[in-house]
């Protein structure tokens, strides 16, 4: 059995009045792809928000290697170890690709520069980004923003990747060059939690599907299950809004 | 025009504009440092200290230099706090463009997104590195436009110096029409004076503009 990396027990996350994740429970394991599903305002990028510090929690508690993460005083060296990926790619606009990418190792993890800069182009000529590395962000493509936003986080060796509705501000042809490159690291092992709206994307790349809804996780199971064989009305309801039928 | 004239006073307006500059670009830094602190604290919202600043910059925006320079030249000394007129100039010119300068860099900092600053601390960077490496920098770009604005502002208000006998331009062209009643040659000079002083300064701001622009963020 895989050694469990996150753990996220009872969470509780209120904005004043309004409950968003109300009792969420979930474990990670080593290696494994989890995809987030669910309709719009279910709370899904919230989570991952809360995963990452970005949003404080009112209740439960997130483990990481067994180590609360929630309470810690540190949140740098935590979001070191789990990266996020924005929807709005978030690149910095006053620096090129390259510097975009050996920013954080340099300055937050104090990496030799050199080092960084060999390791951050080739890990974008991997992605295809070669010529682009001396570019500025506004000079690129959506779907070279969001691979350059990848390499940036991957430059940091984290443990975890945290992708939030990467594709969604994407035009549908650059949507499958991100999320190929998103599939080859699910190929080589990383764990991965991903929300996103793209189903035939989450079917191909998932271990396991979460279903999210009014706060709760209503189904946690394998794709096929889960595409197949929904146990929820809920779950039906919400596969039934990606197909479409003509009216006789 | 008396050219002989001109001549022969050419020095003075030389020595009152080298003073003019002087206090200009030390007030202008005294700004600078001043808008900055002013701008961090509204933007990070500090309590007290932000409604501190906000009193400072109503104050300070909605009077005028002169009435701000006889406050320090002859208010303060009614308390005990003397202080020579070329300082007095200094801090006046410190106080009104503090002001006019945090407001320049605020608006910069809010127009960078805080989902900025959020992918910047996801990636682990502390708080004051956030501001350092992703926000001030967009930050100062963006309030380019109206900090040239500013100095060029700052530099046009020294002319009210002369209200506390400092011998600037202004000053010094009051007295030599006072003296010698030649109004035009005086006037004239004055002219060429801050022209000479500003029109660099104006240049060379929309040069960088340009070159921002060129390099612009966008999106």
């Amino acid at each position: 059995m895989a050694e469990t990396v996150l753990e996220l027990q009872k969470i509780r996350k209120q904005f004043s009045d309004t409950v968003v994740l109300n009792g969420v429970d979930l474990a990670v394991k080593q290696g494994e792809v989890i995809v987030i599903i669910g309709p719009s305002g279910c709370g899904k990028s919230t989570l991952l928000r809360c995963i990452n510090g970005l949003e404080p929690i009112q209740g439960g508690q997130i483990l990481f290697y067994n180590e609360r993460i929630d309470t810690c005083k540190d949140l740098s060296l935590v979001r070191q170890k789990i990266g996020m990926v924005f929807q709005s790619y978030e690149l910095f606009p006053h620096k090129t690709v390259l510097e975009n990418v050996i920013l954080a190792p340099v300055k937050v993890q104090r990496r030799n520069k050199e080092k960084v800069k060999k390791e951050a182009i080739e890990l974008l000529e991997r992605m295809g980004l070669g010529q682009k590395i001396n570019s500025y962000p506004k000079e690129l493509s959506g779907g070279q923003k969001q691979r350059v936003a990848i390499a940036r986080v991957l430059c940091m060796h984290p443990q975890v990747l945290l992708f939030d509705e990467v594709t969604a501000a994407l035009d549908p042809e650059m949507v499958h060059e991100v999320l190929q490159v998103i599939l080859d690291l699910a190929q080589s092992g990383r764990t991965m939690l991903i929300v996103t709206h793209e189903m035939q994307f989450a079917r191909a790349i998932a271990d396991r599907i979460c279903f999210l809804e009014n706060g709760h996780i209503l189904e946690d199971t394998s794709p096929k299950e889960f595409f197949e064989n929904p146990k929820t009305e809920r779950a039906k309801q919400f596969l039934k809004t990606f197909t479409y039928e003509r009216k006789q | 025009m008396n050219i002989e004239f001109i001549q022969k006073v050419l020095p003075l307006y030389q020595k009152a504009a080298v003073l003019t500059v002087e206090i200009g670009a030390l007030g202008i830094v005294l700004s600078i440092l001043v808008g900055l602190c002013a701008a961090l604290i509204l933007y990070d919202k500090i309590p007290v200290l932000r409604w501190i600043v906000s009193a400072y910059i109503e104050i300070s925006r909605n009077t005028p230099l002169l009435i701000q320079l006889f406050f320090f030249y002859y208010g303060l000394p009614k308390i005990g706090i003397r202080m020579e007129a070329k300082l007095c100039g200094l801090i006046g010119l410190g106080f009104l463009g503090g002001s006019y300068m945090a407001e320049a860099f605020r608006s910069g900092l809010e127009a960078v997104g805080q989902m900025q600053a959020e992918s910047a601390y996801s990636l682990g960077f502390s708080k004051l590195q956030t501001m350092r490496y992703i926000v001030l920098p967009q930050a100062l770009d963006i309030s380019f436009p109206a900090f040239m604005a500013n100095i060029i502002f700052l530099l046009k208000e020294t002319s009210v110096f002369s209200a506390i006998s400092l011998m600037d331009l202004m000053f010094t062209a009051k007295d030599l029409i006072g003296v010698y009643a030649k109004t035009s040659e005086s006037l004239f000079l004055l002219v060429i004076c801050y022209l000479l002083i500003l029109l660099p300064i104006s240049l060379i701001g929309s040069g960088i503009e340009r070159r921002l622009g060129r390099h612009g963020f966008g999106s």
